[in-house]
């Protein structure tokens, strides 16, 4: 069961990765994109925060997609739109929620993933964010389907999703600014990919702390 | 890096500042927003809106006037504008006619200009929008994002714009827009790459002696890195790659633009359009109207690309009509 002050902290974590992973995902993104992952993605969580004490009193599903909101109003890029999808579906899909079950969490994750695709109109194996997602969220229904707890579901989350982002370099970008690089794309690493990545260590982060 | 800024946050805030001072009776500032528009608005028209990342001036602030756009919004540096940016700009110039969008063909302009318009028509606001893909050097094909709209988008602002002064309606500015963006073609190339700010390094690494041939305009690595050589050779390589993919015909007649990407003199943009003439004339083809200079810029990029775009006589008609904007006079 995550309770809200876990979603808080989640969001907490993941605005520090942001903001300490800055340079590393405007390196990775300046390898095959325009070079501005991290800059982009370090301002919309440097906002999330400074909006976060006023929406913090207020239930998950509606921190949620202030959150979401916020990103999608200051990131910009591809990724404001696709962040923001993600953090305001997965907000709408928790609505009425006061803490979070696994099936809660599955459910918002799969909502999450959903809003990215439909805005993104992209598939897993295409170089972006979906290439860590789908597997770090795969991994956690296999888990939870074996009956083992969320806390165990999101070290393997983990781990499938540093395995997508190390399957990125494999792979030729077809979404997405890297895709104009054709074959040039492979052996770099896809930043969205590692940027969602370190969504789920703090996902995990959080799980490990409650136990 | 060394530049004239103060602070690397407020670059696009300071720079929208300056440009309303020095034209405002050209545009003004949506207050609170990174959004440019005619200082006196126009009415009973379909109202064009665009925009897209900051950097690639004078596009696209410089754009907005008689004949072309009611409204610009400028993201951060080579950063699409967020979704309220845009949909601010669309309530800001709707006139009762519509709205329409030119997008470049970014995944990120697509998909906040997209979120834009799903606000607006929440709202009751009328909106179309189209999606320029001129650059050659990307393939378009399934396995791309389809062809990125780079300095071929000026003509898009000129010829839709000019479509929309004659009180068109939304569909037949539309249509308009969709016919340029269907005819026209550009290749470029990079000498020095450009450096973002707050980056504060360029893009790439291009020694003394080296090309980049297929670029973007957001300091991203073109498609193909060769040895640095003349400027016809240039040129020749360029219109190539375009005279492939666009097969203009002898008879056929074409607006040229030979577009500078920031840090390139008028001096070189002209001895590349000299070659482009000498090939076009080869080829029996007539050049209508050529532009050359600085309108789709990548801030500090040396470098240029070549834009053909192939006119029927309602283009030519457009493209000459009247147009009095910062970065645009006919």
């Amino acid at each position: 069961m995550a309770t809200k002050a876990e979603v808080l902290d989640f969001i907490r974590i993941y605005a520090d990765k942001m903001a300490e992973h800055r340079q590393e995902l405007t390196d990775l993104d300046q390898a095959i994109g325009d070079g501005d992952h991290g800059i982009n993605m370090s301002r919309g969580f440097k906002a999330v925060m400074e909006k976060l004490p006023t929406v913090e009193d207020k239930s998950i599903d509606e921190i949620l997609k202030s959150v979401g909101m916020t990103l999608v109003s200051t990131v910009g890029g591809a990724s404001g739109p696709l962040y923001g999808t993600a953090f305001m579906k997965a907000g709408m899909a928790t609505k009425g929620k006061e803490a979070l079950a696994d099936e809660d969490v599955i459910k918002a994750l799969d909502e999450a993933v959903g809003g990215i695709q439909f805005r993104g109109k992209a598939e897993k194996g295409e170089k972006t964010i979906l290439d860590s997602m789908i597997p770090a969220i795969d991994a956690i229904k296999a888990c939870i389907n074996e009956g083992k707890t969320m806390e165990a579901a999101l070290i393997e989350a983990e781990k499938a999703a540093w395995a997508g982002v190390e399957y990125t370099k494999t792979i030729i970008a077809t979404k997405g600014r890297a895709s104009y690089l054709g074959e040039r794309s492979i052996g770099h690493q896809d930043p969205g990919a590692t940027s969602m990545a370190y969504a789920f260590q703090a996902l995990n982060e959080v799980a490990q702390k409650g136990r | 890096m060394k530049k004239f800024i103060n602070d690397v946050e407020n670059v696009e805030n300071e720079m929208l500042e300056g440009i309303v001072l020095a034209h405002p009776e050209y545009v003004k500032r949506l207050e609170g927003f990174n959004v440019l528009v005619r200082a006196d608005k126009k009415t009973g028209k379909v109202a064009l809106v665009s925009g897209g990342g900051s950097g690639h001036e004078p596009a696209h602030g410089g754009f907005v006037g008689k004949g072309m756009l009611d409204a610009a919004v400028a993201g951060s540096i080579f950063t699409s504008p967020t979704p309220d940016q845009v949909f601010e700009a669309i309530k800001a110039v709707d006139a009762g006619k519509g709205v329409l969008l030119v997008i470049k063909n970014y995944t990120g302009d697509i998909m906040n200009f997209e979120m834009a318009a799903e606000l607006a028509e929440a709202e009751g606001i009328k909106v179309a929008n189209v999606v320029t893909n001129d650059d050659v050097a990307v393939e378009d094909s399934l396995y791309t994002t389809g062809r990125r709209g780079v300095a071929g988008t000026v003509f898009v602002h000129k010829i839709a714009g000019a479509k929309a002064e004659t009180g068109a309606s939304l569909e037949e500015v539309k249509a308009t827009a969709e016919k340029v963006i269907a005819n026209v073609r550009t290749m470029g190339v990079a000498l020095k790459p450009c450096t973002v700010p707050a980056a504060g390094k360029p893009g790439f690494e291009l020694s003394e002696d080296e090309m980049e041939l297929g670029i973007g305009i957001h300091g991203e690595p073109g498609t193909e890195r060769k040895p640095i050589q003349t400027a016809d050779v240039i040129v020749d390589y360029l219109m190539e790659r375009i005279v492939k993919d666009m097969k203009p015909q002898a008879g056929d007649e074409v607006a040229v633009m030979i577009n500078g990407s920031g840090a390139t003199p008028p001096m070189e943009l002209y001895i590349l359009n000299r070659r482009v003439h000498q090939i076009l004339a080869d080829k029996g083809i007539k050049v209508f109207k050529t532009f050359v200079g600085d309108y789709m810029t990548s801030i500090d990029m040396a470098g240029a690309s070549v834009t053909l775009l192939k006119l029927d006589d309602e283009m030519k008609e457009l493209l000459a009509a009247k147009a009095d904007t910062i970065g645009f006079k006919l």
